[in-house]
This record gives structure tokens, sequence and C-alpha cells, in this order.
């Protein structure tokens, strides 16, 4: 069974009747990971928000099967429980919510839908520390609100240390690279590839292939209009890069 | 004694109610009869033995008060009150003079046991850091049943006991301070407490004190159609400090009862007093029924230069709360805080906010405030920051925040920004917005449930406040606006 | 008349207003039309009498202390009193196009100036638009919460004649209509009037009303403009209140704005010794904005009061509100405003500020923003400042070599230039000249200081 399974997904803003998505679909195998390429305004971030449950997409046809079960019916939290995670374009500032409190009440609310206890506050604090070294997050950063007065490349990482807490099944990166120095890139794409394992899946959305020389993908799918028209190997996105979309995007229509 | 257990029952089966303290004790009372007149006012005096002048300053005020007309200015809609439809004095029979705890009802003791609040200090020692110990007058209705760490505190000079108490012991002070900042002619209630006040809290701080503990009084309402109308009055001589803790909470009943009380706080040179509330009175059920009417006057008076007042509130609870601490900036170089936290639910109603007076010179005056409405209910924050002529190089700093949760509710911000001084510089924002649907979808992404997400982000927008109060209450706090919002999305 | 168990003690000027309203009547019926406006609005006067400063609205404009007498009313100006006028309404420099001038309240034709009107823009008489078409008469009755002001009522019990200016559909004027109200001199007289204001769907008009009168005489006027903006419509308004230094000056603006629309006013208020500006704006239709400010400059004694109440009564709009008070002497400046957000306004967004200077050590300033909201889904906000200039600014001026007094002007330029900026940003020239003549109005005003 694969990862993830999206068949004929048709979407649009709940307010407004321009399709967004048009019977894309896609499969990302467990182990596996997907690259999203395509140019601005081909459905790359409705996409990842249709996938997490936002409200303010409606869903007209379709479905996503995460390890065979349709998700689109659940709300946001229920799919994170089932192990899908979105790595957010724009990571939301919550004023006056400590990163622990926040970080925590997130471990928990998965561990309580999976049946466990609450994790011990020692463990959970050592287990923050350890990852936050890692990704370079300083003790200063865990101390203030959840992502207030974060610079850009400070929110990625966050975005990523959320990540390697939740351990999810399917990660959804969208555009992660944005906003990004060179040197930040590589901590976060280092945080991505240490996760990588059989089990786990990504998708991997981004407009420039320069990410991609950090985190390889397996497989590149070029989304335009609301649909996947291309699908190759790592190759793809290099040539993306040198011919650019107009070429590629042209001959699909 | 009526019997109240069916009452109870029959609010108990309105099941919507998150209400954690709504039981009532059974306890035989003694009551005043029903009604108000100069005859309730004597009964009440002579009840405590009170000297001449006090009966005479409560006449006095009754009188005035028959001449006064309740104030229509606020954002709260009830029906006309019957002031002869309550009783005015209730007072556990077996707590004639009590000398010791073991005199005290066990009823009573048992009642503060359940709301958390242990009276005996063997209870409270154990297990307790001397630096947390909290001293507690408990106020049961009409009067206060115990007032604990008495001696301990008596130690160090610091005076907490009763108002009744301090009428005896103390006649010289109370008749000095009394009235001095909420005067008998203040207001409708403020003028009805001073005929009618049964008991409250007396603290004086001798110069140079800093109270070794933490004060607190904890206000309980039990009897049936029983108005609660307390008095406290905080004295903070030369360069003393104390933080005083207040709370209360009532059984739930489906009539609604009246809560009248006047707070007056003195800081003289270089004092500081920093006064918490979490009023957590009955606030009724999701659909109006009930609860009680919380008319209050809390007034600090920075009387001596550098004096300092703070006011924290959480105000959770009551069908209609008309309340707002304020502070008088007397003494130059005087500065006065307003914090607060005020979530209405359900068909709850508060008016609520503060008034910063500056009179003398280089005055500072900051105000936090966060409403948060939820349900069908009505929040309003009115606020006053005035300076005098000769207050110059006075500050204010105000924030007043609202929240919105489900659409059927308001939220209202009234401020009153009055400068008569140009070198006083006045800073006031305000903003209202619903809670965040991004915020939401981060937090529910992360695996938080819709409940939880609201839970987290609310306390976030009140943290500045909650990080004002005593450790021990902060949590207790978030708990309590937690539960507040329960139901509140659906 | 009204019979009450209780007779309320009138004042001076409770009573000659009750005087004149019946001379009034007893002068000769009015057309029916503007008959019931009269009796409704003296009703309503009579029964609650001046707003004092219990009253919650007049709380910093106590009226019946403000206004110890009432002038008698003022007539038709004479063929000599038009004279004195076009001379002194000839020495105005026109902003705008078109202009259309009243005296004493009434409608001068002969002084019109700036040649014909534009096409696609009609002036008549009130009363008689009132007679034919019951729409301008609903208008003409106003919102409950303008009906409910007291100068208002005041303004239909005196009212003569009212003028009714048109701009039809889709007409896109290049100029704005250049309005000048004066007050003759020679003995006080209480002035009253009325304008109504149709933009209709789609048309892009400008209005600039200018209100002055004679120096040290203690005339009153009273006067209320109603204004429509159709679905599309824009309307630049801008306001220059220059009365003479004696006078009392009430205003009243109401407005009610319709979908995709947009409404921008600008008053600069320096005359008058009392005066209050009201503004009761209404969206009536989706995806519009208003934009709401003011610059008051008050010296001496001057007393000005702004009372708006902005209401969304619909989903999508956008309303922006920025008062600015700089003040002098012993002036008293007063701001209050109200947004509204109802139950179904979702998707508001509401901003408002007010800020203000003191230049002396005698000056106060009595501000109350309020938010009151219904509905959850909105994003509303205000803020309201008040101190002396920047210390640290003024400083840095100086140390630069600039005089205190030309630094504080161009500080006060500065903080007046921020209301004033942006003001119209449609397609009028008129909005450039109304800016340009508003900012040498700060200027000279400043200079004026001594």
């Amino acid at each position: 069974m694969s990862l993830l399974e999206i068949k004929n997904l048709t979407a649009k803003l709940a307010d407004e009747d321009k399709q967004i998505l048009n019977g894309l679909n896609l499969t990302v195998e467990k182990g596996q990971v997907a690259a999203i390429m395509g140019p601005n305004g081909s459905g790359k971030s409705t996409l990842s928000y249709v996938l997490a449950g936002r409200e303010d997409y409606e869903v007209t046809d379709g479905e996503a099967l995460l390890d065979g079960e349709n998700i689109l019916e659940l709300s946001p939290d229920e799919r994170a429980a089932k192990g899908l995670f979105l790595a957010f374009q724009y990571p939301i500032e919550i004023p006056g919510v400590g990163q622990m409190t926040f970080l925590k009440a997130a471990v928990n609310a998965q561990r309580r839908k999976n049946g466990l206890d609450d994790m011990p506050t020692p463990e959970f604090m050592k287990l923050v520390n350890g990852r936050a070294k890692e990704l370079g997050i300083s003790p200063d950063m865990l101390r203030r609100s959840v992502n207030v007065g974060f610079s850009g490349g400070e929110k990625k990482r966050n975005e990523i240390l959320q990540m390697a807490l939740l351990q999810p099944k399917l990660a959804i990166l969208d555009e992660t690279d944005s906003g990004l120095d060179i040197d930040a890139l590589k901590i976060v794409a280092d945080g991505v590839n240490a996760m990588r394992s059989p089990d786990r899946g990504f998708v991997v959305i981004t407009h420039y292939q320069r990410l991609l020389d950090y985190i390889k993908p397996d497989v590149v799918h070029v989304l335009s209009a609301g649909r996947i028209i291309k699908t190759g190997g790592p190759d793809l996105a290099l040539e993306l890069e040198a011919k650019g979309y107009a070429d590629i995007v042209g001959k699909a229509a | 004694m009526p019997a109240v257990q069916e009452t109870v029952e029959q609010v108990r089966a309105i099941d919507i109610d998150q209400y954690k303290y709504g039981f009532s004790t059974d306890i035989e009372m003694e009551l005043a009869p029903k009604g108000l007149s100069e005859d309730i006012v004597r009964y009440i005096s002579a009840r405590k033995n009170e000297p001449a002048w006090m009966l005479e300053w409560r006449l006095d005020a009754y009188r005035r008060w028959l001449t006064m007309r309740e104030p229509d200015w606020a954002r709260v809609d009830y029906p006309q009150i019957d002031f002869q439809d309550m009783y005015y004095y209730a007072a556990p029979k077996s707590n004639a003079a009590p000398k010791s705890l073991d005199e005290i009802d066990p009823a009573i003791l048992e009642t503060y046991k359940k709301l958390g609040i242990p009276l005996r200090e063997q209870e409270i020692l154990a297990g307790v850091a001397p630096e947390n110990r909290i001293a507690v007058d408990a106020v049961f209705d009409s009067v206060s049943v115990v007032t604990t760490f008495k001696e301990e505190l008596k130690k160090s000079g610091v005076i907490f006991s009763s108002i009744s108490e301090a009428l005896h012991e103390h006649p010289e002070l109370v008749k000095k301070y009394i009235g001095s900042v909420v005067p008998t002619t203040d207001n409708y209630y403020a003028t009805l407490n001073a005929a009618v006040f049964s008991d409250g809290s007396f603290v004086y701080i001798p110069p140079g004190v800093r109270c070794p503990m933490e004060l607190s009084t904890y206000f309980r309402i039990n009897e049936q159609k029983t108005g609660q109308f307390e008095r406290t009055l905080i004295i903070a001589d030369k360069g003393s400090y104390v933080s005083y803790l207040e709370g209360c909470t009532a059984p739930m009943r489906d009539e609604n009862q009246l809560h009248a009380a006047v707070v007056e706080l003195i800081a003289h040179d270089d004092a500081e007093i920093k006064y918490s509330t979490v009023q957590n009175w009955y606030p009724g059920d999701s659909q109006g029924k009930g609860g009680i009417y919380n008319f209050v006057t809390k007034r600090g008076d920075c009387r001596g230069a550098r004096s300092k007042i703070s006011w924290t509130q959480v105000e959770t609870g009551s069908a209609i709360t008309w309340k707002y601490p304020s502070c008088i900036l007397r003494g130059d170089d005087s500065q006065g805080e307003f914090y607060s936290i005020a979530v209405s639910n359900g068909a709850q109603q508060v008016d609520s906010g503060t008034k910063m007076i500056h009179l003398g010179k280089n005055t500072r005056s900051r105000i936090i405030s966060k409403g948060i409405s939820a349900g069908r209910s009505q929040n309003t924050y009115r606020g006053l920051v005035s300076a005098h002529r000769r207050a110059t190089n006075a500050k204010n700093f105000t924030n007043c925040d609202s929240l919105l949760i489900g659409n059927a509710c308001g939220a209202h911000t009234v401020p009153y920004i009055e400068s008569k001084t140009a070198s006083a510089v006045f800073e006031h924002e305000a903003t209202t917005s619903k809670v965040s649907e991004d915020q939401m979808f981060y937090c529910m992404q992360r695996g938080l449930t819709q409940e939880e997400a609201i839970a987290l982000i609310v306390n976030g927008f009140v943290k500045d406040v909650l990080q004002q109060l005593p450790m021990e209450f902060m949590v207790e706090a978030q708990k309590l606006i937690a539960i507040s919002l329960e139901g509140s999305v659906g | 008349m009204v019979m009450n168990a209780i007779t309320p003690i009138r004042t001076p000027a409770e009573q000659a207003l009750i005087g004149a309203f019946g001379a009034l009547r007893d002068s000769g019926p009015a057309s029916a039309a503007l008959e019931g406006l009269r009796i409704d609005g003296f009703s309503r006067f009579e029964a609650s009498g001046l707003p004092h400063r219990r009253v919650e609205d007049w709380k910093y404009t106590d009226l019946r202390a403000l206004m110890r007498e009432a002038r008698p009313l003022a007539g038709a100006p004479d063929a000599s009193v038009l004279l004195a006028a076009k001379v002194a309404v000839g020495r105005l420099p026109r902003v705008g196009g078109s202009r259309i001038v009243l005296v004493d309240g009434f409608h001068a034709p002969d002084l019109a100036d700036g040649g014909a009107l534009p096409e696609g823009v009609t002036v008549s008489d009130l009363a008689a638009a009132m007679a034919q078409r019951p729409e301008i008469s609903a208008l003409v009755t106003g919102q409950p919460a303008t009906r409910a002001n007291i100068a208002f009522a005041l303004n239909n019990a005196f009212l003569t004649e009212g003028l009714l200016i048109e701009v039809a559909p889709g007409t896109e004027l290049g100029h704005a209509l250049d309005l000048v109200s004066i007050t003759s001199d020679g003995a006080p007289r209480l002035v009253t009037s009325r304008i109504v204001v149709v933009v209709g769907a789609g048309a892009s008009a400008g209005i600039v009303e200018t209100h002055l009168g004679p120096a040290g005489v203690e005339y009153q006027k009273n006067v209320v403009m109603q204004v429509v903006v159709r679905d599309g419509a824009t309307l630049e308004h801008g306001r220059r209140q220059i009365e003479g230094d004696q006078a009392l000056h009430l205003a009243t603006l109401e407005a009610s704005v319709g979908a995709e629309a947009h409404f921008d006013s600008l008053t600069l208020t320096t005359g008058a010794a009392v005066s209050r500006s009201q503004l009761f704006v209404r969206f009536a239709g989706e995806h519009s904005n208003v934009t709401l400010r003011g610059v008051s400059m008050l010296k001496g004694r001057q007393h000005a009061d702004t009372a708006l109440v902005m209401e969304h009564a619909v989903p999508h709009c956008q309303s922006r509100e920025t008062f600015k008070h700089i003040l002098d002497g012993e002036a008293h400046g007063v701001f209050q405003g109200k947004i509204i957000v109802q139950p179904v306004a979702q998707k508001t967004d509401g901003r408002m500020m007010s800020q203000t200077i003191m230049l002396a050590e005698g000056p106060s300033m009595d501000n109350k923003p309020e938010l009151e909201i219904f509905a959850d889904d909105v994003a509303c906000a205000h803020g309201c400042t008040c101190g002396e200039l920047d210390a640290d600014l003024m400083f840095y001026l100086k140390a630069r070599g600039i005089p205190h007094k030309e630094a504080e002007a161009l500080l006060v330029e500065a903080f007046a230039r921020e209301a004033i900026e942006d003001f119209g940003g449609g397609p009028l020239a008129v909005v450039e000249e109304l800016r340009e003549a508003m900012l040498t109005s700060v200027t000279e005003w400043m200079r004026a200081r001594t």
C-alpha cells in the first residue's frame, strides 16, 4: 500500500468559484522523497493546505488516502494524529504562548491520541534540548513565544524541530527554502535528511531546484494549473532550472 | 433554616455548567429580618457591638442612600433589584465568637476545605515552605469565621483581622481611615454598603514592614436570598509592603444574589500594596438564570510620595460584573497599575475597567486589560485616565485588547482620556479581534484539538496579566479561564 | 405642546429658542414637507432641552452652559447684505470649480462664481424635491442616531430653506464644488442651513465647504449636510471651519455609503469660540471604504469638539478615522469617536486614531475613542496619544541651528500633514488644491502664534 495516494483531487477556495486543484493524482511511497515543483499560482500551497485540512478550502471531488484511509473528512488535529505534518511556508506567530508549552502540548496531544501517557517533563526537556542543539536553535529561542521575534531562518528551523519531535509518517515541506540563506538551508536540509527512513515519506514543495541539491528527491513532479503534468527523476529538476517552467508547461498544455 | 437542597438539585439538573463551586452548605443560620430599614442598620450594628459613631456613620449613609438613584450608565441589563426582598445579615448560629478553630462549625471548615482553602494552620503548615504560606480571613455570608496566622503576623506588627474585630481592637485606625478613600456618598452601591456592611478584612502594615506572607480573604456566599456586603480596608504605612489576594465563590442557585463590596486601600510614602482578585462568583446558567450581581467599588489612594498600588483581577464569575478598581495618584512620583482579565461566557455581562486619577507630579500608571467574550455575553472595558493641572509629567500607558469567540457575543471599549497638563504623556491602544484562524490551524496541524488550541491561544493572549498574579494563583487562574470557556466553540 | 406634569426649568437660551419657534410658526406656514420636520425637531428639543454634561454624548461640550443666549433667527439677506457678502466671499480664494454661496443660510444664486455648474450636477430647492420625491423626504428625515441628536433636531426646527445637490450617475467631476457659507456682519443671529448631497451610482465628485463669518460677532450657526454616496460612487469631502472668533458653530454631517463606494472627508477647524463637528457615517453596502479625518488647531479659550459615529452595518467594509488636535493657550479640544460593528458586519476592518499635541501649559484635551462590537470576525483598533512635542526631536532640530519657534512649526506641520497628506486619492484636481490650502492654513496658524 502506498503511503499517500491522491486521486482526482479537485479543490477551490471556500468563498470563490475558481478551481485551484483540477483532478490532481499523486502517489508517494514509504521511504520516498517526492519533490513537487511548479510555477507561482500552480496550486502548490493549496495542495499542502488541503492535505492538512485548512478550512478556507473546499474539496469538490476526489480523495486523499494516507495509509489507505481517506483523510479529507478529518479535522486538522485528527490528520496530525495520523502522522501528517506540514512545515508551513509562513510559520504562524502565537504571542504569549511559550515555545516549550506549545511543543509539549503538541507532543502530548499526539501521544494521547495514540493511547500513550503524557511524556514526563524531564524526558521531554531532554528530547527538545537535544533536537534543538542539532538544529542550532538556541535556548533563548526556546524561551520565547512561538515564532514571535524569530527571523525567517529561525522560523523554518523551528518547523523542522517540531517535525523531529512529532516524528510524522508523512511530512509536507511547503517552500521550506524560501527566505533561507545558504547556511540555514544546509541546517534545515541536514535536519530533514536525518529523518529519512524506510517508513517515512516526504513531499517537498519548492519553486527552485536549489533545495533539491541538499535534499535529494527520489522523484520529481511538476504541478501546473492544479494538476501533475510531468513526473521524472532528479534530472527533471535540473531541466526545469535550466529551461524554466514556460517550456514544459507550454508543452503539456 | 429553609432546606436548600431542592434548589440545588434543580440547578444541578442544568448540566451545561462547569461551575465547580456550586455546592451549598447546610448549616443553621441566624438571619436578620428580611428587608432594609433603619432598624436593620441598627440591628447589624448591634449584632456587632459597634461603637456609637459607627452606627451614626451607617445611618448617615443609609439616609443618603434613600435619596440616590441606581446608576444606569453601564452596559448591563438586569431586572429591577428589590432591595426589600433580601436578607442583609446572615451568620452561622454556632459562630458566636469562636475562640479557636475547634469552636467553629465543622461544616464550615469542611466547606472551605472543599473549596481548596484549608483553615487549620497545622494542615497548611504540613508540607508548605514558610515563604509560601498564606494567611486567610474566611468570610462566610455576613461574618468572618476565622483568620489564620494572626499570631504569627502580630510578631511583625501586622494587623490582619476581620473588620468587626478591628473596630473593637483598633477603633482609632478604623475611624481614621474608613470612608477616607470611598466616602459614604460615593455611589449608590458603595453608600448601600456603608449602611449595611457586615464584615470584611482589615489589614494594617506598620512603617517599614514587609508583610512576611501573602494575605488573603476568601468570600463565600452560602445562604439563599442573602446579599453580601463586605468592606475591606488595607493600610500600608510608610515604607511597607503587602500582597493581598481575594477569592470568591457561591452556590449555584436560580435566584440572583447581590454582592456589593467596598475595598479601600491606602498607601503612605514609599509603601506598596499589591491587590489580586480571582473572582469566581456563580455566573448563572447558560440561559442567564441565577448568578451573582457583583457591584463593587474598589479604590486605592496613593496618598504618600513614591507609593504604589497595583490591582490585578481575573474575572470569570458573576452574572453581572460592575467594578472599576481605581487609583488616586495623589502623592508625587506615585504609581498605579491595573491588570485585568475578564472572561465572559453564557449570558454574563461584564462592565469593568479602572480609573487612574493623576493628581501628583511625575505620577505613572499602566493599564493592561484583556477581555474575552464568548457565548451570548457582553464584555465592556470602561476606563478613565485623567491628569489634573498639577500633575506635571504624568504618564499613562493603556493597552486594552478584546477577543471574541463566536458570533453572538459583544466586546466593547469605552475609555475616557482627559488631560489638563501639557507635559502629561498618555498613550492608549485598543484592539478587538477574533481568535486568529491562522493560529488555530497551526495548533491543530500540530495535533491540538479545537478546544485545546483555543485554551492555548487564549492563555497566550492573557499572559501579560497572568504573570502579575502570585505564582500559586497563576496556575489556578489559567485553569479557571479554560473552564470558563468550555463549550464556547461548537 | 407636550404636556408634562413637571415643567422643566428652562435656561434663557432655551426659552428664546422656544419663542423663536413660535414666532417662526406664526410668521406663516412652511411648505408641508418642511412643516413635519420642523415640528418633529422642535418637539424633540422641547422634550430634552439643550444637552448638558450629564448627557453622555455631550459630556465634554455642555451646550447648556456654552450657549448662554439664543440669537434671533436670521432672515433672508437683503440687497445690501448680499453686496457685502459678495465682497467678503470674493476675497476667499476658490478651491475647486463652480462656487455655490449661502448667505446667512440662504442660497444666493447671484453670488455664484467659477462658471456654470458642470454637466451632471443640479442644485435645486430641497423642499420642492421633498414634496415630489419620497426618497428625498426619507433621506432628509435622517438615520435614527442623527434624529436623536439635539443639534440636528434644532436644525429641523428652524429650517426655512434647503438645498439639494445631485450628481447624476456616472458623472465624473474634474473639480470639486466650492460651497461657501458666510454669515453677514451686524447684530448676531442664529443661522440654520441644510444641504443634501446625492452622488449617483458610479459617479465621482468632490465638495468643499468653507464656513466663515465676521470677527467679534457672537453669531450662532447650525449646519447640517446629509450625504448619500450611491453604489460604486466616490465622494471627496473637504470642510474648512474658519468662522469668526466669537461664533458658535454646530455642524452635522450624515453620510450613507453604498456598495463598493468610497467616501473621504477631511475637516480643518481653526475658527469659532465654540464648535462641534458631528459625523454620523454608515455603511449601507458591502466592500466600501470610508476615511474620516480632521485637524483642529485651537488657541485662546477656543473649544472644539469632534463627535463621530462610524457604523458598520454590512460586512466587508473598511473605515479609517484619523484626528489631530494642536492646542495652544487655554483651548479645550474634544474627540469622541465610536466605531459600531453590527452583528452582520463580519470582516469589518476599522481603525481610529486620535492624537494631540499641546503647545502650552494651559490647554486641555478630552478623548473618548469607543469600540462597540457585536460581530466576531473583525479587526478593529483605536489609539490615542496626548502630550507635548517630542523633546528629543526638538533638541535635535535646535542642535542643527533651527530656532525654537521654527522647530515647533516644522514638527506641528509634520504632525498635521499625517492627517491631510493622503486625503482623496481620487482623480479630482481640487483635492491637491485643498490639501495645499489646508497645509498653508496650518503654517499660517503656527506663524500667527505669538
